[in-house]
């Protein structure tokens, strides 16, 4: 099962154990493909699709795609980039991405990936969503307005087995997830700060963890998202 | 024929204001208005947010003194985390936040006097547009200038090094601060390179203030009258009477200097302080309550300050202050233009603050911050650089903001502002019936004293020219200037 197999990203040869996924592949060669679903340790979901490469000419998630011997994977090619900057720009005007006065803000992924693309201007029109928020927990404030549905959360915080967050609704736009608060108020607060830690944006925040980390001591104040893995 | 002046917009100040001068049939000033025509309302928007983030949401009011709004907004959720009512944190957060404000202090009153005000000294208030304004001093007074713009990069750094950024930091956070100085910063800042170390600053403010003062000697009639009249006057005080930027207790005074309200905790400004609404002007109109809406008008800003305490504890702003009160012989000063005085006089008291704060060890070690028993709501007061500034917050057992009320520097200056402008529209004005540019300057100087945020004032967004307009008796638009 721990086969070696070799598979070329953008024309470079890499290496990689057999069923390993093309996402966590590249990272092994040293190569960046961005995601927003995608976290080490869960299930991947595929629900982003900013990690969308092409796979012999198709287009395939690399988090939920396995890496198969022979493969050819385009990733940093124009056609890619201006998708997933197309996708970051309709997630900030699709939520209420008020970056000066988020918590979240230099530790998140959506800003720091709205960086490493160069957002200057939006180009879609501004949904400004009314989803409202979830303050009823001990520790958890969840700001759906800001909520990427990338389901992390849903995938990711248990209690005791239990999905803390979920789905509710089917589909357009009362489509939005939910948080269990009788769940939730059982969370320690360490689960909470986890919970806030495995959102990719600021849509689940740690009740009255605000701004103790210092602007410039930010992760993505320190370096880009991405050079983590390609200044490896 | 009656008429009516309109000013729009006032230029060198903060936002966007009007003015409107009504004429009577003798072409006399019937009645002048200062319009504050922006509205944004953060009040509103900050309810249902997180507590937390509300000394980082606020404080987006305004880009001149954001730290101002940044922490009037701690301290009021300094009370709702149970972290006492100023005085309650721990030595290295409130010496941090002290830090942080003195340097606004220094930067904002460097920003409005050498860029805003020296122009109408240097040149005149009649003198010649093109260059009565910051490039003109730049080319013809250099060194004036230069001292302007270091000046103000010092106070910047002290608020980057405090706050994390320059503009809207995040430095205070409810029950404290996030941050120790960089003990490196700290040396700069003291024994830096010159001009930017402290004994630098200190030399520079002798020296802004020794230039108003000669300008002051040849020109006493003009800065003595110039829309002086008497008002009341209103600022925080530490509570034995010196001169605090940062906290202590309310105090007014009447124009003889009677005290009108005696020290009182200003968690309670709401049984004190009320707020009138006038259809003309998005600019709340606020006095004390006990006074009513006639007599209970107030100044706020330097000259209040200076006219409520008793001292100001650091030496050479001490030495100033006892030769400017015996221009007034210890009576409380109405003197418009000596706005700039007092604020002169601020900046040297702000500049020998960081000297001491700097060289205390407790802003590089100890505890950040501290809490207690939560409480339902908090106040905020602040000296900004305008003047006094009130954050009231209230906050639910979910953490979320339920209501906001904010008193800004310039809202409390609102009654004032259009006192000034009619005393001078009714000097420069009376018998006219076009509006000529020194008229609209001489309006704008009086308004400029005060230093005015009117982006701030009215929470809203945008640059701050003045339009003027002059109405007859019978309401038609005669005249109309921009600048």
């Amino acid at each position: 099962m721990n086969e070696k197999i070799k598979i070329h990203i953008d024309g470079k040869e890499c290496w990689t154990t057999n069923g390993t996924s093309i996402i966590d592949a590249a990272k092994e060669n040293g190569i960046f493909i961005p995601s927003l679903c995608h976290v080490d340790g869960i299930k991947p979901a595929g629900s982003c699709r900013i990690c969308n490469v092409q796979v012999n000419g198709r287009n395939m998630t690399a988090c939920s795609t396995p890496a198969v011997d022979g493969m050819h994977i385009e990733s940093n090619i124009p056609e890619l980039e201006e998708m997933r900057k197309a996708i970051i720009e309709i997630m900030f005007v699709a939520g209420n991405h008020f970056c000066p006065a988020c918590e979240k803000s230099g530790n998140c992924e959506l800003q720091a990936l709205g960086y490493r693309y160069q957002m200057m201007v939006p180009r879609f029109p501004y949904e400004f969503p009314e989803k409202g928020v979830n303050a009823d927990s001990k520790y958890i404030y969840h700001d759906r307005n800001r909520c990427i549905m990338c389901k992390r959360c849903v995938r990711g915080v248990m209690k005791d087995g239990k999905h803390v967050f979920a789905f509710n609704s089917r589909g357009g736009e009362n489509l939005h997830i939910e948080l269990d608060t009788e769940l939730a108020s059982q969370l320690t607060e360490a689960e909470a700060l986890a919970a806030m830690d495995i959102c990719p944006v600021g849509a689940i925040l740690k009740k009255e963890r605000g701004y103790y980390q210092p602007i410039g001591e930010r992760k993505y104040d320190k370096e880009p998202i991405g050079s983590e893995i390609e200044n490896k | 024929m009656s008429q009516k002046i309109t000013i729009e917009p006032v230029t060198r100040v903060e936002g966007h204001g009007k003015v409107t001068i009504h004429l009577d049939d003798q072409n006399n000033v019937s009645q002048t208005r200062l319009h504050i025509v922006e509205f944004r309302g953060f009040e509103r928007f900050v309810q249902g947010r997180p507590y937390w983030e509300a000394p980082v949401l606020v404080q987006r009011l305004c880009g001149i003194c954001p730290v101002s709004h940044h922490l009037a907004a701690a301290k009021a959720l300094d009370v709702v985390v149970g972290a006492g009512t100023g005085d309650g944190l721990t030595p290295t957060g409130e010496k941090m936040r002290r830090l942080m404000h003195y340097g606004q202090i220094f930067q904002s009153h460097a920003l409005h006097f050498f860029h805003l005000v020296s122009p109408d000294l240097l040149f005149g208030i009649d003198g010649d547009p093109a260059i009565r304004n910051v490039i003109g001093v730049a080319l013809m007074h250099k060194d004036l200038a230069v001292q302007g713009v270091m000046m103000r990069k010092y106070g910047q750094e002290i608020i980057r090094a405090t706050a994390g950024k320059k503009i809207h930091g995040t430095g205070a956070i409810p029950g404290g601060i996030n941050r120790h100085l960089d003990p490196a910063e700290k040396e700069s800042f003291l024994n830096g390179p010159d001009p930017l170390n402290i004994d630098h600053m200190i030399t520079w403010s002798l020296g802004a203030l020794d230039f108003f003062k000669g300008y002051y000697k040849e020109h006493k009639e003009f800065i003595d009258n110039f829309a002086q009249f008497p008002s009341n006057h209103l600022s925080i005080v530490r509570k034995d009477g010196a001169l605090d930027l940062y906290h202590g207790v309310l105090r007014a005074v009447d124009n003889e200097g009677n005290r009108i309200l005696d020290d009182v905790d200003y968690q309670d400004y709401n049984e004190y302080i009320e707020e009138e609404v006038r259809s003309w002007s998005y600019m709340k109109f606020p006095y004390l309550k006990h006074l009513g809406k006639e007599k209970g008008w107030y100044r706020v800003g330097p000259l209040a300050r200076l006219n409520t305490c008793d001292f100001i504890p650091s030496p050479l702003a001490q030495k100033e202050f006892e030769e400017y009160k015996a221009v007034t012989n210890g009576k409380p000063n109405g003197m418009c233009m000596h706005f700039h005085y007092a604020r002169l006089i601020e900046i040297l008291h702000a500049a020998e603050m960081m000297k001491e704060l700097l060289n205390d060890p407790d802003l590089l070690t100890g505890e950040l911050t501290t809490k207690g028993a939560r409480q339902p709501e908090g106040v905020g007061v602040i000296e900004a650089p305008r003047g006094t500034l009130f954050h009231h917050y209230r906050v639910n057992e979910k953490d979320q903001i339920t209501m906001a009320n904010l008193i800004v520097s310039t809202t409390n200056n609102n009654e004032p502002m259009n006192q000034s402008v009619n005393r001078v529209a009714k000097s420069w004005m009376n018998g006219h019936t076009e509006i000529t540019e020194p008229m609209m300057n001489a309006v704008e100087v009086a308004i400029r004293a005060y230093d005015p945020c009117l982006s701030c004032a009215t929470h809203a967004l945008g640059q701050m020219p003045l339009e003027i307009s002059l109405y007859d008796a019978s309401n038609n638009l005669i005249d109309k200037k921009r600048t």
